[in-house]
Formats: structure tokens, sequence, C-alpha cells
């Protein structure tokens, strides 16, 4: 008899995801549905404000991809009003972008995702001494691994542990047989996780030498960047790369290594050798580096053919309410999507924890609409922009994915899997981290005969305008749409990586990638579903990105026809 | 808003006195200047007064060692309700003390939905054990708004299903102390924006219980985590201004600590993003810089590791420590023109400044907003 496992809040994310599961009487999930929980009209709120404003509003749609909302509203508006910034603004926003995802990914790995993988109360057990040995053998230069560092660190859990209260490692699914790692890795990576604590910071610092802080940076605006002073000051450049120095090491010689340790314990475990259920991937074009260079180009992928990787038709992108609480009848463009919220709550119903409510997967269970690219879900991410670079054989990514394959002697289909998501997070930290110098590099030269930052934009309000902008975002391909008229934003969209990967089933009941990465793993203790926040977390979720917001009043949001080319 | 009564009500007695006055554009400059002398030493006064008491957040360094062996491990539990999580992640970069510190040291974390390692069921229990077993003793951290409409539906959290309406109420019962992290929380923030289509609130307004607002999108680290050191230092929590907000993270405004005050004094502003008094550092006001209403300590402490701020980086400040900033202040990158702002009616202080040179507009703004700040501090004694 099959039974409804429910998992809400999804802790260690951003934002309110429910998920629930049936398993049947052998504990494997048969079929699996994720919901937001929260709406919040950051897109109805834009209408009829100063399009100058886009930027800064729309940055609150996530305090974590921070800069990435706030760079696609400001450029979306570019965009519409036909503005070409000075090269220098787009080197300085690259340099920002590659700040965050520093950041972004260090802390995803090793304080939201990495304690699906570690146990920490393991690592009481573990011999110091034996440890340093162990990290030895994942790098010659550990960090924070060495035998004093080991050991202050398991004085401190054991500290924590005698204190009867464990604070924020209380009640998890400690000693789990899902856990793979011994307690010396258990211990080194633990020890990480607290050095990790002290690098994210620094990473943060980076972000804020030219974005004025972070979260919420305050340099961009739609014409340029601010922060003229910072980039015109040597002793700024190189606070940056004394910066981006200390973070670098730390993922050299921590951050890989983990991973690899990580691959080599779990290459067995069944919660991470699937978790690829959609074989259709979306990445897009970023990483100014100048002089026309992308460090990533963008493609589709469908069905897993890596050979035939086509360019992004914007046209192809519909996307599906049937099952999220929100009124339509049919699959929408984005821009003609009728917006009627609709809540109908949720259905009591048995679960492994006793009668509770449950989302009505025969009704409408989600605040997440489903995006469909040509009528087809798909996935996008680290993993989706790793892919379509391999397939297109752009070098970097080719020599870092095989370099990484090698390491831990996996073969390529280990990345269609939750492994070779979070490897393939990490690999794309690597390869951004890497292009700061030459970054850095074009700036400094450019700067020689050009201090250009701002180009004043020129808003007719007689006019009508519409733009977009499609850029990569920490957790996949991000686009912001706008229009605008007498002066003011008619209509604002954004389309979130986070509502691609986590959206509800749509008309056809075709499900998403988290609904289908669930489906088929078995759990070993029903009540306590490690492995679903496992390979939840290997999406890197952030759920108020997720949430399309719509007018309330369930006004018509118009037609919108996408420019031609875009 | 009960507890602000008096003040507010003395509040509404100046803003009259101000409103009654003879428009400022008709006085010289001189007269100007010297309005604004006295506001400043009232001002200089006010300040001086909350430093001394506090000593935060300077001071609080080795305080926090001292206080860490009376008051070891206060709980804390800290909720989510209509959020981006830019609150935590600004917490996390707390290094007076460090997150790791304060999670291992000095706080007990039950629980924070962004570090917890717990999820589910099990995430729930935490919570309700820790606002059983700690009732009366937790200080209850609140990061984002809580929507009201649809009896609150639009946010609902655990596998029970409750609505953040429900939780925050609940959870406020037993609480020692309350805080609102950040601007959503305090005071609604972006999505109580107008046309507010979650009727979301700010926390003071769904419960009837004292709250510490601590306005920002979002706060810095110093602010959030000096708050709750101060109540592990001193076990009750600081002055709060009208709005709900430490003193001594807001009682000056970002307008006289502002690294480019001498070039608002000197005249000398940036007129576009990009050109020569931008590459000098000169004043922001007419790009916007909204500094002069706003109360916060961002151009002293900075951000991350005292980094930056916005100011430095070339934007001006957008007001966000302020309620309702998102519509009061909007657009950003212009100067605030005449309108009102905290009641407070914006006519009276010459702000309407075409016929005036921009720095004696400015100057008309720091006035009358330094009389905003006298008004404070006499009512809260």
């Amino acid at each position: 008899m099959s039974k409804r496992v429910v998992v809400d809040p999804i802790t260690r994310i951003e934002g309110h995801l429910r998920v629930e599961v049936e398993v049947d009487e052998n504990n494997v999930i048969t079929d699996a549905w994720t919901a937001s929980t929260l709406w919040r009209g950051i897109e109805t709120i834009m209408k009829g404000r100063t399009p100058m404003d886009a930027g800064l509003l729309v940055q609150r749609i996530c305090g974590v991809c921070t800069f990435s909302h706030y760079r696609a509203g400001i450029e979306a508006v570019e965009d519409a009003l036909d503005v070409k910034i000075p090269k220098n603004a787009e080197l300085l926003r690259t340099l920002m972008q590659q700040a965050l995802y520093m950041h972004d990914h260090v802390v995803h790995f090793y304080h939201l995702h990495a304690l699906d993988w570690v146990d920490v109360v393991s690592a009481l057990s573990a011999d110091p001494a034996k440890a340093a040995q162990v990290a030895m053998k994942y790098t010659d230069k550990p960090i924070a691994a060495g035998e004093g560092d080991l050991r202050a660190t398991q004085e401190r859990v054991a500290k924590l542990v005698s204190t009867g209260k464990l604070g924020p490692f209380a009640n998890a699914y400690w000693g789990n047989q899902t856990y793979k790692l011994s307690p010396e890795q258990n211990l080194i990576a633990v020890s990480h996780y607290l050095k990790a604590l002290e690098v994210q910071r620094v990473a943060a610092e980076m972000m804020a030498i030219f974005g004025g802080k972070m979260p919420h940076p305050q340099s961009l605006v739609v014409g340029g960047v601010t922060s003229v002073r910072d980039m015109l000051s040597p002793a700024r450049l190189q606070e940056f790369k004394h910066k981006h120095g200390i973070v670098t090491d730390f993922i050299n010689r921590a951050y890989v290594p983990d991973v690899v340790m990580a691959a080599e314990a779990f290459k067995s475990e069944g919660s991470v050798l699937g978790g690829v259920g959609v074989k259709n991937f979306l990445a897009t074009q970023d990483f100014a580096l100048g002089n026309g260079k992308y460090l990533f180009e963008g493609g589709v992928i469908m069905n897993g053919d890596l050979a035939n990787i086509q360019p992004i038709d914007p046209n192809a992108i519909k996307e599906d309410v049937t099952h999220s609480w929100y009124d339509a009848n049919d699959a929408q463009h984005p821009y003609d999507g009728t917006t009627d919220p609709n809540y109908t709550g949720m259905i009591k119903r048995d679960t492994v924890y006793g009668e509770l409510p449950t989302l009505d997967e025969k009704g409408k269970y989600s605040w997440v609409k489903s995006p469909r690219y040509n009528g087809e879900p798909v996935e996008v991410g680290p993993l989706a922009c790793l892919l379509v670079n391999y397939g297109k054989g752009n070098k970097a990514v080719v020599d870092a994915v095989n370099g990484l394959l090698e390491l831990t002697g996996l073969p390529i289909e280990a990345l269609f899997t939750t492994l070779g998501r979070t490897a393939g997070r990490l690999l794309q930290t690597k390869l951004v981290a890497d292009s700061v110098d030459e970054t850095l590099n074009a700036l400094i030269t450019n700067l020689l005969a050009d201090e250009a930052t701002y180009v004043e934009p020129v808003m007719d309000p007689s006019k009508e305008y519409k733009g977009h902008s499609m850029i990569e975002a920490p957790r996949g391909m991000l686009s912001h749409w706008v229009r605008i008229k007498n002066g003011v934003v008619e209509n604002y969209q954004a389309v979130v990586p986070t509502t691609w990967n986590s959206g509800p089933m749509d008309a056809a009941g075709k499900k998403g990638p988290y609904e289908l990465s669930l489906i088929g793993m078995k759990l070993e203790d029903p009540t306590k579903p490690l492995e679903v926040i496992r390979v939840i977390h290997s999406f890197d979720p952030c759920m108020a990105c997720a949430v399309h917001v719509m007018d309330f009043k369930g006004t018509d949001l118009g037609e919108y026809t996408i420019k031609a080319g875009a | 808003m009960a507890k602000y009564d008096a003040l507010m009500a003395t509040c509404r007695t100046r803003i009259d006195e101000l409103k009654a006055q003879a428009p400022l554009k008709e006085k010289s400059l001189d007269t100007r200047m010297e309005q604004d002398g006295v506001s400043r030493r009232d001002f200089m006064k006010w300040s001086a007064t909350t430093a001394a008491a506090l000593g935060l957040p300077l001071q609080f360094a080795p305080m926090v060692a001292e206080a860490a062996e009376i008051a070891d491990r206060v709980p804390l539990i800290w909720l989510h309700l209509a959020e981006c999580t830019g609150c935590s992640e600004s917490l996390i970069r707390a290094d007076t003390p460090s997150i790791d510190a304060l999670i291992f040291d000095h706080v007990s974390l039950e629980y924070h939905e962004t570090l917890m390692a717990a999820a589910g069921w099990q995430a729930e229990e935490n919570l309700e054990h820790a606002m059983t077993a700690y009732k009366g003793q937790y200080i209850l951290a609140v990061e984002g708004a809580v929507p009201t409409a649809n009896d609150g539906q639009f946010l609902t959290v655990g596998c029970k299903g409750h609505t953040g309406l429900h939780i925050i109420e609940e959870a406020a019962a037993g609480a020692a102390a309350i805080v609102s992290v950040g601007t959503c929380a305090a005071f609604g923030g972006v999505q109580a924006a107008a046309p507010n289509p979650t009727e979301a609130k700010g926390v003071e307004e769904v419960i009837h219980q004292p709250v510490v607002n601590l306005g920002g999108c979002p706060p810095s680290e110093k602010n959030i985590v000096g708050t709750v050191m101060y109540f592990i230092m001193f076990g009750r929590l600081p002055a709060l201004d009208m709005f709900g907000r430490p003193k001594w993270a807001y009682g000056a405004r970002v307008h006289d600590n502002c690294e480019r005050r001498g070039r608002f004094d000197a005249g000398e502003f940036v007129e576009t993003f990009g050109d020569q008094g931008a590459k000098d550092g000169y004043c922001l006001y007419k790009v916007g810089c909204k500094g002069p209403y706003t109360y916060n300590n961002c151009p002293t402490e900075r951000f991350n590791h005292h980094v930056s701020w916005p100011v430095l980086a070339g934007h001006g400040c957008i007001g966000c420590s302020e309620p309702n900033f998102w519509d009061s202040m909007a657009d950003f990158e212009k100067p605030l023109g005449r309108r009102e702002l905290h009641s407070l009616d914006m006519t009276a202080d010459k702000i309407g400044g075409a016929i005036l040179g921009l720095s004696a507009l400015g100057l008309g703004a720091h006035a009358v907003a330094s009389v905003v700040v006298t008004k404070k501090e006499e009512a809260s004694k």
C-alpha cells in the first residue's frame, strides 16, 4: 500500500518549498509533487514605476542570487531603450557576477548542501591524526585539515553536543545509512563547513568592492555602472585580486577535493546515481570577457543529444498553469499569460506522520508556473550550462569536465545524476574563478585609453518600448521582460531558473525536473527522507525567484511580441 | 503602534508647527544656514548621549565575551515569512562576532530555515520544541513581511500547512524579545509597496507586543548581530527611535556622517553618473541620494567588513531603512521632490528648489530632517 511523505519546509534553501512523495511497500518513490507556498507580487508592484527603478526593485526578488535580478532588470531596460553600455561597465558587471558565483556556489555546497552528505555527529568519533592523513589523499595542500585544525573542530562540535543543545544541527537525519563518508572524512568536511563560513565573507567582500554591499549591491544603473572611483583605483583592483586569491585557494584546496571525496564515497549510493529525469537542458551565453568573448556559450539540448545543440528560440517558451494556483486554459507565452490567482488550498489525507493537509495533485498545488520549451520541460542550472558548452566543444569546459571524470574515475553518464549536478556546480565555480584574471586584465588594458562607465539613456515618454535580458544566474538561465509605455513600466515579467526546474505538472501530465528526479528512488526511512532533500538540494532551490508574480486582480497583461532575433 | 502614541502626538505637534512656518525659500541663505546650525548642535548632543549610553557597536566586542559567561546560549528562533533571504545572507556575513561564534558560543540557534540541518517534519518539531521549552526566554527574529490577504494563505509553512500569520502570532506569544530583521519584517517592505497585492504587513502591525525594527534592505550584519548581542549583554532591548529602530544604529542620518558631506556643503554635485564629478567623489544628491532623509549607520559602519557602502560605490542612498521607502522615495535616481514623507510635509523645508540653488535645496531638506531628530529625542525622554 502506498504511503504519502510530506517534507515541508525544505530547509537550507531560499524561500518556501514543499515536497510530497508517494512510496510503495518497498519505500520506492512512485510519484512526487513539489510546491512553492509563498506568493509576493513583485511584478505587479513594478507596474507604473519608472523603468530606471526596475533593477533596484526586482533585485528584491532574491537576496541570494542578489546581483542576478538586479543586472537582468537593468539590462532588460537597456535593451528596451537600445542603450549600449561602455566596455568598462560591461567588464565591471562581469567581475561582480564572477564574485557572486564564487560566493553563491561555495555557500550552496558547504552550508546548504553539505549536511546532506556529511554526518556531523559521526565526525565526533574520528581520529584527527588519521583524518589529516586522509585529507592528503585528495590534495597535497589541504586547507583547514591539518591535525590541529581538525582537533579544534572536533572539540568545538563536542562542546556543542555536550550541552545537550545541538542548535542548528538538532534533530537532523544523523546516522542515516545513506551517509557514506567515514568519520575522518566527515570531520574534514565539518572543518571545511566552518572555514567556508569565513571564506564566503571574503567572497561577499569581492562583490562589495564594486557593488557597494552584498546582498543587494547598489552600483548598477540603466546605462552603466556607478562605482567609477573603485574601478579607477589601483588599490581597489588589487583588493579585489587579493580576495579573489583567498577564495580561489579555498576552491582549489577544499571545494575540489571535497567533491572528489564525496564522489568516491557516494558513487554506489542510489539517491545520487539518479536524479536527472528530464534530459532537456537550456543555458544562455554569459560572462562577457571583453572583445566579444564569453566564458559560456548558450543553447538547447533536447533528449540528451549533446551532438545537436540548437540556439535558443524565445518564442518556443510557454507557461502552463494547469496545476498552479492561477486560472488559465492553455499553455501561454509568458507575455500572453492571464494572471488570475486561484488558491484552492490543500486536502487532508493520511501520511506517514498522520493526517495532514496535502497537495491536491488532481487539481492545483503550487504557486510556481510550469515553463515549457516547445512543450517540453527542461532543466537549467550549472549542469545545463556545462552540458551545453561540453556539447559545443568549449575548450575550457571540455577540459574541466574531462579532468574531473578522470580524477573520480566516473563515466560521462555520471553527469546525468544528482552527483553530476553537484559536481557541475563545482566545475562552473572553478571556471568562473579562473576567468577573473582575464577579466581584470581586460579592464586594466581598456582603462589605459577609456574611462567611460556610463551612457545616459534617452526615454521619450510618447514612445513605447519593449526589451528583455537573458543571462545566467547561479541557478540557471534567467530572463526578464519589460514593456514601457508613457515613460513607466506597463508590464514586467521574470522567467526564472527555479521556475523551470520546480514547476508542477502541465496539462499533458508532464512533470518538471524536481518531480521527475525523485521518482524511482528508494528511501531508507520514509519518516526521515534524507534522500529527498539530497536530490532537491542538488538543484539549489530558490523559491522566491521561482514564483511568477501576477496581478491579483486578474487583469489581462496583454500581448507581447518577442523581438526578432532575440 | 500603541507604544508610540505619545511620541507620535508630540511629533504631530511639531509637524504642525513646521507647517505653520513661513516658507523658507523667502529667507536668505544665511538664515537657512543659521537654522541648520542650531539643529545640528541639537543633533550632535543627541548623538553623543546615545553613543555614551550604549557604546555600540565599537565597544561591544569585549562586552560580548563578558556577557557570554553570564548569558551563554540564548535561544534564538528565526522565522522566514514573505522574504528573499537577503537578511539571512547579511547575517552570515557577520564578523563581530562571526556567525560561527554566534552559533557555537553565544546563542542557540534553534530554528533558522536557511542554516538548520533538520528539514520537514523534524524542522517543525524543532520549532515547536523551542517555543515550548524556552517559553518566555527566546529571542524571536523575523525575516520577511506577513501576508494578510486571503486569511494569510499567500504563505504557508510546514507539514501542517499553517499560514505565516498563524506562525508569527504563535511564536510571538512566547518570545522574550521580538526583532523584525529588515524592512520587510519591520514595515512590510517590497511586497507591501503599492498596490500591495498580498496585503503584506510588518510584524508590529499584526501582533500586540513590542518589536525592535531593524530597517534596511538588508540591514547590515552589524545591526542584526549588534541587536541580538545587546539582548544577550543586557537582557533587554536597546532604546528605540520613533519607528522602533535601535538608536545606536539608526540614531543618525546617513547624510550627517556621509563621506561626501563636504562636497555637499561646498555645492559640488555629480550631475550625471559618469561625469568628472563622479570620478572626483562629488555629492550624489542630484542623482537621487536619499541620505538626508534616511537614518542608519551605513556611512560609519559600511557593509561587508567595512569594505564599502552604496554611496562609496557612487550610487545614492535609496532610503531602504525607512518605512514605505519604495513608494515615498521613488524614483531613486532623482532628487526627492515636494511630497509628504513620514507625515512630514516637505513643502515646509523648501524642497521645491527650482528657484533655489541646489545646495540650498539640499540644506533645506537637511534642516527639516534635523528637526525631526531633535523632536524624537525629546519625546523619548
